[in-house]
């Protein structure tokens, strides 16, 4: 029994993966590139050469933390397409404490600027719940929306008032070493932190109240409400974790792999969160192996374009079919599965 | 009216009267920004009035403005752009359509997924170095364009403009005065009476989420072909977006989402302006996030007082005898 249900919850993300490399490879043979010469040297870049594994593990980190960001939000019926502007805003937050807080020990430094991280990301998380409980506006609006403007705020503020003297281009300066989170064998610090997360946030639905309230109000809000959870809190609260999270995951990245804050370097992870955490069916365990793997190709993506002469670009459609897979209902259909529960998060515009 | 546009109409002609140059140029961009966020917020209003979300109205004006602009480039022929521009768009629609309604997916996971895909697609088979053979021209209407202030700003623009405009208020027309309309409200607020007095809501839905589609064609045909001239990855910019934000505040009327767009354009053609002038110094970021912090704000001044069709959001299953 365990081992079909297990085969029932990897047999359609498989098949998606499948799918999407082989439209893939199609459209690298109408390019005119060899598509089995462009995903050998993707694979083994990715996940063989020394080079190439830290490089993965590096960018798999904040995409796991915005993976499970978004995780937490399915779960609590919430769709959060924020996790980049919380991710951003916990990214440029711990590089400023990185540098401008000085005289710490590392032991105290680097859970000070992780702890800002999640702080300036629970914020803008928090507007988005916050909007949602009390005017009821959707929170995919209220995050596009925020993503935008965080990020306009970081350009201003890494361009501006927190900029490195002297640079050319908008950057804050580097952080301070007592700030730096390095590697444990070969594994960054921060994967591993990452992995703690997902145990954790597993943990919260599994075993916790909290997690509890939040599959709750996620599956039906009147019935929570009959219950006797407090809907409008729970939303805040979903919401606020979420931000936390990715915040986190923005902190992470920032004092493990970039050493600043730089606006251009972490573009995009908050979206590959979302495919991630759809992917993984929010499952907080399954977002890591698929954030391994959207790590080895988003940071081996580049190398196709030496070796094969593939644009880096075809990784965003690639992740762009899977998504389009691994939701629609086409698998499940093809080989007559019986419908997996579909994920609900809409609601209208106004009411609740 | 709603009250802000006359705040709008006063401000513009106590302008007027200290410095006419600036003040035309002002009110003229009002119309030129909010026009597209009109237009894209009749391809949500068309959708919801069904009872589909659509909430890839970014990916339909990112991937019509992506065929638009390298059809016309590639053939150096507007028209053949602008067809290619609805097309693809009424396309999007059809994705939609199929993901929404025949496979009853959640609506908002399928704009999602339109938005995504929109985004692949037009970044991988994105090609630097192409450019349009020209972009619409303004076409003054004789005599209308003569009237001081009036004619530079509604009788002197292009003609996907006096298209989209026309089609603003067809559509107004349409939802409330034609057998069309009553349908096309009755499937959102409770498909199946409608079903039950005859009307094929699954047909119905189609047609409207693929005319909506054709609709933002035409909307991403005017960014690229007749405002901007050119085309760069994530071109749309959030537009789709904001237009959601205007189907709101414009209650699902057409006529209310075209001046709530208006006054969207006005605070940004406004910004500009006072920074060209040099009368005020904000950053350039601050005037860049201005329609994101507009559209929040207005939202929650206004979601909580509105209602929206009932039906929206939800799958329709018919019932089985």
């Amino acid at each position: 029994m365990f081992i079909v249900k297990l085969v029932r919850a990897w047999i359609t993300p498989l098949i998606a993966l499948l799918i999407a490399f082989s439209i893939g490879a199609i459209l690298m043979i109408t390019q005119g590139a060899d598509p089995m010469r462009a995903y050998q040297s993707l694979f083994t870049t990715a996940f063989t050469t020394q080079e190439g594994l830290a490089k993965t593990f590096g960018k798999a980190t904040p995409l796991a933390i915005s993976g499970l960001a978004v995780v937490i939000g399915l779960r609590a019926g919430l769709f959060n397409i924020g996790a980049q502007g919380q991710l951003i805003s916990g990214a440029l937050a711990a590089a400023w404490a990185g540098y401008a807080i000085t005289g710490l020990p590392m032991i105290a430094h680097v859970p000070l600027c992780l702890l800002i991280g999640a702080l300036f990301g629970s914020i803008v998380g928090y507007i988005a719940g916050a909007l949602k409980a009390y005017r009821g506006i959707h929170e995919v609006i209220t995050t596009i929306m925020l993503n935008s403007i965080v990020l306009q705020l970081a350009e201003y503020l890494s361009n501006g008032p927190l900029k490195e003297e002297g640079s050319i281009i908008a950057r804050t300066p580097d952080i301070l070493d007592s700030a730096k989170i390095g590697t444990v064998s070969g594994l960054p610090i921060g994967f591993l932190l990452s992995g703690l997360l997902a145990l954790g946030v597993w943990w919260i639905f599994k075993k916790t109240t909290t997690g509890f309230r939040f599959e709750t109000v996620g599956k039906n809000k009147n019935a929570a409400w009959y219950a006797g959870i407090a809907v409008k809190r729970n939303t805040v609260f979903a919401m606020v974790a979420c931000g936390a999270l990715a915040g986190f995951g923005g902190a992470v990245e920032t004092l493990g792999v970039v050493g600043k804050f730089e606006p251009a370097f972490n573009q995009g992870l908050g979206f590959d969160g979302i495919t991630i955490a759809l992917l993984a069916r929010a499952n907080p365990l399954a977002v890591i192996p698929g954030a391994i793997l959207f790590g080895g190709m988003r940071g081996a993506g580049p190398t196709m374009q030496f070796s094969a002469g593939v644009s880096p670009e075809i990784i965003d459609l690639i992740l762009a079919i899977v998504l389009f897979f691994v939701t629609a209902p086409i698998i499940s259909r093809v080989l007559k599965l019986k419908s997996d529960s579909n994920t609900q998060v809409t609601s209208g515009w106004g009411s609740n | 009216m709603p009250v802000y546009i006359y705040l709008v109409i006063f401000a513009i002609a106590v302008a007027y009267s200290f410095n006419p140059v600036s003040t035309v140029a002002v009110a003229a961009s009002s119309i030129t920004f909010g026009l597209p966020l009109a237009m894209a917020a009749m391809v949500g209003i068309m959708c919801e009035r069904t009872g589909v979300v659509n909430i890839g109205i970014e990916g339909t004006l990112l991937t019509s403005s992506f065929f638009g602009f390298f059809v016309a480039a590639l053939s150096q022929n507007l028209i053949w752009g602008l067809l290619a521009a609805i097309a693809s768009g009424a396309v999007t629609g059809l994705l939609l359509a199929l993901l929404t309604v025949s496979w009853k997916m959640d609506q908002i996971i399928a704009g999602t997924i339109v938005n995504i895909l929109a985004t692949g697609l037009t970044s991988f088979f994105y090609k630097q170095g192409y450019s349009l053979p020209a972009i619409f021209p303004r076409w003054s209407i004789p005599g209308l364009s003569e009237i001081p202030f009036l004619g530079r700003v509604f009788f002197q623009s292009g003609p996907i403009t006096y298209f989209g405009l026309i089609l603003i208020f067809v559509l107004y027309f349409a939802i409330y005065r034609t057998p069309w309309g009553l349908r096309t409200r009755a499937v959102g607020e409770y498909p199946s009476s409608a079903e039950t007095s005859g009307i094929s809501v699954l047909k119905l839905k189609y047609t409207n989420v693929i005319i909506a589609g054709a609709f933002g064609g035409l909307t991403g045909a005017y960014l690229t072909l007749e405002l901007v001239g050119s085309f760069d990855r994530g071109f749309s910019a959030g537009k789709g977006f904001t237009a959601l934000a205007i189907m709101i505040f414009g209650r699902w009327n057409p006529i209310g989402a075209l001046l709530a767009a208006i006054f969207f354009g006005f605070a940004q053609a406004l910004a500009n302006q006072l920074m060209i002038d040099g009368l005020v110094n904000i950053p350039g970021p601050f005037i860049n996030m201005l329609p994101y912090v507009l559209t929040i704000v207005v939202l929650a001044f206004s979601a909580g007082k509105v209602r929206g069709p009932a039906a929206a959001g939800q799958p329709y299953e018919r019932e089985q005898a």
